[in-house]
């Protein structure tokens, strides 16, 4: 697995559960884990839901470096690990110490394929996210990046600067330079799979399909968990 | 000979360290020991000789100097996002200051660099080796003077000088039971890891009780000894033109 030093080596371990999805815009893991979300609550475990950019002060910086186009490479990926960061120390660990399960959309690996793409190096940005919990299990949801951009690139047409990858001066035009960035991704998300405990999931398998698969292999990790308390209405 | 900059690891994306020809002077020392003191007549110093000068220091980047601000008012922030912040303020004050200035054959001195920031951490439960590497971007200064003191020392001259400030107290952490308690064993902390620092790192440490004016001309000495090519023998030539 990891080697020594790198993300997650020094991290002791909770009584809940953390499980993340991974994968390029359009690849539909949003969608499973609002499905797993909502089975999950119904099962009467207590869901933490846990995102990228959600603490509020870095949120204010992380908007005017892309609203100024500020952020060069490195800035990205500190800014980033920063609000990570927050999110792990004030969100992720006291709701894992309290038993509950954390589902995260995008994780480390997020950024290790994200920076990396943008050309940081991979042992840097590996070892800075060296404070991250590993998660219960991590899913990738795999899908081609045509089927991707299709999904992307038919329901929202207006593309954003830094996630178009405009930064890099891939191309001039921001629907190619999206294309050329994603696909990039791609390569790296490829690699990830290979280095970490990363589940690939078939993402064009249709969607009740996938999801059936995605709570089968959490299933065993959810024996032995804190007596569920029922929150919120059951479904 | 070129002169030639290099990082302490990480290569910045983007960046090339070689086409850079100032020279990147640090002066590092703990808070209240008179670095601006001594950073303002270095400039006044180095003009006066001709070098063109730019300076920063901590928390003045475009990009997030804001945010931490509101983050200290807050206190909201969690303590190793605190360093992260920091680090990003840095990388962007490396690459929008720091970097264009040396490019341009200015002198950049720096109040205080990567290592305060490293040795807060430290002393806030940052593991040392994983600090040290989230910084290995930064660029390898020319020199970097120690302005040394002892904590007896140094409590006069904060008070003289508007008094004890709250991070600079560690009262985040706290570290005692009042705010002069809190900043004797954090700024003891602080130093001893300076101290390490500066073995580490080879700075020039400088005893900050001397007299001011000693210390100043000791600096500009030890300073333009960098810039005169050969001066002190182991100068490194500056490309001409």
């Amino acid at each position: 697995m990891s080697p020594p030093g790198t993300f997650g080596s020094n991290v002791r371990s909770f009584p809940g559960r953390l499980f993340i999805a991974e994968g390029i815009d359009g690849s539909g893991k949003s969608t499973q884990l609002t499905l797993l979300a909502q089975w999950l609550r119904s099962q009467g475990h207590p869901v933490v839901f846990s995102e990228w950019n959600s603490s509020p002060i870095v949120r204010a910086t992380t908007s005017r470096g892309k609203r100024k186009k500020l952020l060069t490479p490195l800035t990205f990926s500190l800014i980033h690990a920063t609000d990570f960061s927050d999110r792990v120390e004030r969100e992720i660990i006291p709701s894992l110490k309290a038993g509950a399960i954390v589902i995260a959309d995008r994780y480390v690996y997020t950024a290790f394929a994200r920076d990396v793409a943008r050309g940081v190096d991979p042992g840097w940005v590996r070892s800075l996210y060296r404070f991250a919990v590993v998660p219960t299990m991590a899913f990738y949801f795999r899908v081609p990046l045509a089927v991707a951009l299709r999904r992307i690139l038919s329901a929202r047409p207006k593309l954003k600067w830094y996630e178009a990858g405009m930064d890099l001066d891939l191309h001039a035009d921001i629907q190619e330079s999206y294309t050329l960035f994603q696909a990039r991704i791609l390569e790296e998300y490829e690699k990830l799979v290979q280095e970490f405990d990363v589940h690939p999931l078939d993402a064009t398998l249709p969607v009740e399909v996938q999801q059936r698969i995605l709570r089968k292999a959490i299933r065993p990790h959810l024996e032995r968990l804190p007596e569920g308390v029922p929150v919120g209405e059951k479904v | 000979m070129a002169r030639r900059f290099e990082s302490y690891g990480m290569q910045i994306p983007g960046a090339d360290p070689a086409d850079l020809n100032g020279w990147l002077v640090v002066i590092e020392g703990p808070d209240g020991v008179g670095r601006t003191t001594h950073v303002d007549r270095l400039r006044a110093h180095l003009e006066r000789l001709g070098y063109a000068v730019a300076e920063t220091g901590l928390t003045r980047s475009d990009l997030a100097s804001r945010g931490i601000r509101r983050a200290k008012q807050g206190n909201t922030l969690g303590s190793n996002a605190f360093n992260l912040f920091y680090a990003t303020d840095f990388a962007d004050r490396l690459e929008r200051q720091i970097i264009p200035a040396l490019r341009a054959g200015f002198v950049m001195l720096t109040d205080r660099y990567v290592y305060s920031l490293i040795a807060r951490a430290i002393v806030r439960g940052a593991d040392p080796d994983w600090i040290k590497q989230v910084y290995s971007f930064s660029l390898k200064p020319d020199a970097v003077f120690y302005l040394r003191i002892d904590v007896p020392e140094l409590v006069p001259r904060v008070l003289q000088t508007g008094g004890f400030d709250y991070w600079e107290s560690g009262m985040d952490l706290p570290m005692g039971e009042d705010i002069y308690d809190s900043f004797i064993h954090y700024q003891r902390r602080v130093i001893e890891e300076l101290d390490g620092l500066a073995r580490q790192y080879e700075f020039q440490t400088l005893d900050a009780t001397l007299d001011v004016d000693d210390n100043a001309a000791e600096l500009a000495r030890r300073v333009e000894a960098i810039l005169v090519p050969g001066r002190d023998g182991s100068g490194e030539q500056r490309p001409e033109g």
